[in-house]
């Protein structure tokens, strides 16, 4: 008798499948592509309910992406540049959803920067991961402003101008949560997507993902070459679901623990002695050398818990705004009459 | 006075009844702005109020923090009319720089009050002047910086004013104490000086003139605020939950009172937690697209900006229109085009607002004309907005929202919240699934599920790209055109279910006069003086766009329709004539466009002009 197989399923029920999005539109070979399948291969680790996620972006292939994972989640494709706005709209309306951004290094560093800041600003609780290579895909390959300074493309000619460092931006605006990572290394983009998840705050990961149409050329910083021959991981981390779990030790001064708001710990090894990712200054100069000496960088560049995040700022209350009924919403007949009394 | 008034017709007869001099008189008062008349003003106001007179106060301010010349108008009519009028009896000049121009604009037989130490001439023999030592009596209030003594100092002309015309002082220090919150110095100072102002009056400047106040019972019941405050409540009334905007003038002070309002309350009395969320954006475009996202997820949520701010809105309008999300957009109109004049009002922003976005976009615009409406539309706009899944716009402007009317108590809301089409996960496993965008019943207007909604069947995705009825990307020609054609059923559902339009015909009347929002009072004193010159005309106020039925019935029955609205161009004018093009050729425009509401003279007399020239333009 034949045994019917049953499917695996994670600890909520559902199986690898149901993380699913429909096929990818986008070039064969695209960066993009990795990171959506990372994102389905986390959400299924970690158990998180699709139903209880929003996808988010704007405009531009990376903005495409949501589409490709999460079919059991709401997904809104915004406008250029303008997901930040909506995503805080969306969270303030129910801030227990689970927000993950999806934009580009145009839609984020040029027609999108004043949003990206303020959304950090104001610490509006989602994952904001920037698919970032340097250049225009859909409209055919024009740089965009993290390409880098003196590089050259077959139509747009040669940069003269330097690039915005989205990861050092984030940090000028008191970001919590700072990673860069590349789309060659799925390991790590998944293990930073788990940590990111947990973080209460924006939580920003600036993902190198080659164009392989439009800017995959070896001596371009945002190619798989470049990216697989320079990437030096500075700081390694695991990612434990919950303290009691914590098995593996490091001598001392070798490990860093950070509680996580969710009862997680992201537990940082220390690469290099001279780097603290607690360190906001730290992780700024970090940045700067890597930009002076051409490295290219990755892993959790800095992390803070302690900032209040959005809900917490505007003093929401436990249910969600958008859940709240016509009694709890519309004040009473005598109200409005106590109201008119005092304007007789 | 300094402000250019509107030109008098020349060929029609002057009908201008003159008002007697008993509570049916104008006030202004000139001065310099951030020198703290405002209080002054409003308890001036007040007193009348609550002396049973019919009033209404306008402040006509300029763009600025301190220095420029201000004028506050009073108008006591106590036949009820509210309208500015472009006369003026009673003058109380305080700004050097205007006076000439302002005294100019008094009517022969009026008031000035001036004060003593300007030395001012004294040239017209038709008016009464009066002089006060006001900067003496400033420094001897015991006020002890120079800014509370340019402060106090109006509380000089309050007093003058007390005795000069008979208001009630007792009303004076009831005013003064509910501004200042029941608090004894700045109350005692500034009463002192009024008192100290009346009896300065009453032993050295003997009554010459006629004007005067008396108590009467035409206010009993009614209640005195701002179209911004009418608007905050309505607002809260109507459940808001996320209102986010970036500040502009005059749109700033609706938010401010909703902040006000939902403190007092939306604040959960046992925790603490706010029940809603204000966030100032950092761009009106951001503003927008909060109000978007969290209209998306479920909020009844809104934003409250001004011309410059709509014309940032205009993206995202455009992705909440084909995306069929509901959210509430207040329209301050001020005067444009660009920065234009801030602190001015019109109706310039009509033609924008109902076509705003690319592509084919016609919105839903509410029209409040009066404090009532201010709030009924504060409410019902989020419950269109959710029924029709779009942008609902209410379109006020700065002579309703930042000035003070009389008005009947606001009624609470008739009719509980409308939430519109919204699936629960029960709904969705019973019904197996859902198309987001199919015309289920006719309206045009699909289902929608909310983010959260914890089935895998509620999932979609919203985009302002192509798309299908269920949801799906597409660039099929036949699948695009479909949705045009829905949201074009969508329009056509609208037309039924806005607020109609508030008739008055008079038999046998020929005329027909269509106009909507802050025109009301002028358009109201217009009438009577026509009809007071035997000219019967019929009035229709429209209240919403797109327009109904009553308007295709009323634009049927009328020779000829004149459009009165206070913009250049005539925009609605252009809108009804594309709406109703049998009627458009006899659709003529009453508009003008100088920053100030229209006077009822103005209009009565440019309507008997076009109709002596035969209704040709």
């Amino acid at each position: 008798m034949a045994v019917q197989e049953l499917p695996t399923v994670n600890s909520v029920g559902l199986t690898r499948q149901e993380y699913q999005g429909n096929p990818s539109t986008l070039c064969s070979g695209c960066g993009h592509n990795t990171i959506s399948a990372a994102i389905v291969a986390t959400a299924y680790e970690i158990a998180l309910r699709p139903t209880q996620v929003i996808k988010m972006s704007g405009i531009g292939c990376s903005s495409k992406t949501p589409a490709y994972f999460l079919n059991g989640a709401h997904g809104f494709n915004g406008l250029h540049g303008r997901m930040p706005s909506a995503a805080t709209g969306a969270l303030l309306a129910n801030h227990t959803l689970k927000a993950i951004g999806i934009s580009g290094d145009g839609d984020t560093g040029s027609i999108g920067l004043g949003q990206f800041k303020h959304l950090i600003r104001r610490n509006v609780p989602m994952v904001y991961i920037v698919e970032n290579n340097g250049v225009y895909g859909l409209t055919k390959g024009q740089f965009s402003a993290t390409a880098d300074l003196d590089q050259r493309l077959k139509y747009a000619g040669l940069n003269e101008l330097p690039p915005i460092d989205l990861c050092l931006e984030a940090l000028v605006a008191d970001c919590g949560f700072v990673a860069r990572s590349f789309a060659g290394d799925r390991r790590q983009v998944e293990a930073l997507l788990k940590a990111a998840l947990s973080h209460r705050g924006t939580a920003v990961i600036d993902i190198i993902s080659p164009c392989v149409t439009f800017n995959d050329n070896d001596d371009s910083t945002k190619s798989y070459a470049w990216g697989r021959q320079h990437e030096e991981v500075v700081s390694e981390f695991s990612f434990i679901p919950t303290r009691t779990e914590i098995t593996v030790d490091y001598p001392e001064g070798a490990a860093v623990d950070v509680d996580m708001p969710d009862g997680s710990v992201v537990r940082l090894r220390k690469l290099d002695n001279n780097y603290d990712p607690t360190d906001r200054y730290a992780a700024m100069r970090l940045i700067e050398d890597a930009h002076q000496k051409q490295e290219f960088i990755t892993g959790l560049l800095y992390i803070d818990e302690k900032r209040q995040s959005l809900q917490e700022i505007e003093h929401l209350p436990g249910e969600p705004l958008a859940h709240l009924d016509e009694k709890t919403l519309r004040p009473s007949r005598e109200a409005l009459a106590k109201l008119m009394d005092g304007m007789k | 006075m300094g402000i250019p008034s509107i030109e008098r017709s020349s060929l029609a007869p002057d009908i201008h009844n003159s008002p007697a001099n008993v509570n049916n008189f104008c006030i202004i008062v000139a001065t310099v702005n951030g020198t703290g008349s405002q209080t002054a003003n409003s308890c001036l106001v007040k007193a009348c109020f609550r002396m049973g007179i019919p009033v209404s106060g306008k402040n006509i301010f300029p763009s600025n923090i301190e220095g420029l010349p201000t004028w506050y108008h009073i108008r006591l009519s106590d036949e009820g009319y509210t309208a500015r009028r472009d006369t003026t009896e009673v003058l109380v000049a305080l700004n050097k720089d205007t006076a000439a121009q302002d005294i100019a604009g008094v009517a022969s037989g009026g008031v000035v009050i001036l004060p003593t130490e300007w030395k001012y001439p004294q040239e017209r023999a038709d008016l009464t002047y009066y002089t006060l030592p006001v900067a003496q009596m400033a420094k001897d209030s015991g006020a002890d910086t120079p800014k509370l003594r340019r402060q106090v100092a109006n509380m000089v002309y309050v007093g003058a004013l007390v005795e000069l015309l008979g208001i009630e002082i007792g009303e004076i220090e009831r005013a003064l104490t509910e501004h200042f919150n029941g608090k004894r110095k700045p109350i005692d100072l500034n009463f002192g000086i009024v008192k100290a102002a009346a009896e300065y009056t009453r032993q050295n400047l003997p009554k010459r003139d006629t004007f005067r106040v008396e108590r009467i019972n035409k206010t009993a019941g009614k209640i005195l605020i701002e179209g911004n405050d009418a608007g905050a409540l309505g607002a809260i009334f109507g459940g808001f939950t996320v209102a986010a905007w970036y500040p502009i003038t005059p749109s700033t002070s609706l938010v401010d009172n909703l902040s006000e309002y939902a403190k007092e309350l939306r604040v959960d009395p046992d925790t603490g937690a706010h029940n809603y969320a204000i966030l100032q954006a950092e761009d009106e475009i951001a503003a927008l697209g909060t109000v978007v996202g969290a209209g998306w997820a479920g909020a009844r949520a809104m934003t409250s900006t001004s011309g410059p701010g709509i014309s940032l809105m205009t993206e995202y309008t455009g992705l909440a229109y084909f995306a069929e999300i509901p959210c509430v957009i207040w329209d301050i109109q001020r005067m444009g085009p660009s920065t234009g004049l801030p602190t001015r009002t019109s109706q310039g922003d009509i033609l924008m607002a109902y076509y705003l976005g690319h592509g084919d976009t016609r919105h839903v615009l509410l029209l409040p004309a009066n404090m009532q409406e201010c709030f009924e539309f504060g409410w019902r706009s989020f419950d269109l907005a959710e029924r029709l899944q779009t942008p609902v716009f209410v379109m006020s402007d700065l002579d309703l929202g930042m000035n003070l009317w009389m008005s009947e108590p606001l009624a609470y809301p008739d009719q509980p919240m409308d939430r519109g089409k919204v699936l629960s996960a029960e709904d969705l496993q019973r019904l197996g699934g859902f198309h987001r965008y199919e015309d289920d019943d006719g309206t045009g207007v699909g289902p929608r599920t909310i983010p959260g909604t914890d089935t895998p069947l509620a999932a979609y995705f919203t985009r302002g790209s192509g798309h299908n009825a269920q949801a799906k990307y597409t660039e099929r020609a036949d699948e695009w055109e479909a949705n045009l054609q829905r949201l074009a059923r969508k329009h056509a559902y609208a037309r039924t279910i806005v607020p109609r339009p508030v008739l008055d015909e008079a038999p046998d009347a020929e005329i027909g006069i269509i106009s909507y929002g802050s025109n009301e009072p002028g358009i109201i004193e217009a009438r009577a003086m026509l009809a007071a010159r035997g000219v019967k005309t019929s009035y229709l106020r429209l209240r919403a766009l797109p327009t109904t039925r009553e308007l295709s019935e009323f634009v049927a029955r009328y020779p000829r329709l004149y459009v009165v609205e206070n913009n250049f161009d005539g925009q609605m004018r252009r809108i009804l004539q594309s709406e109703e093009p049998a009627a458009a050729a006899r659709m003529q425009s009453i508009c003008h466009c100088d920053g100030l509401p229209l006077t009822g003279r103005w209009i009565a007399n440019t309507l008997l002009e076009l109709e002596q020239r035969g209704g040709q333009e």
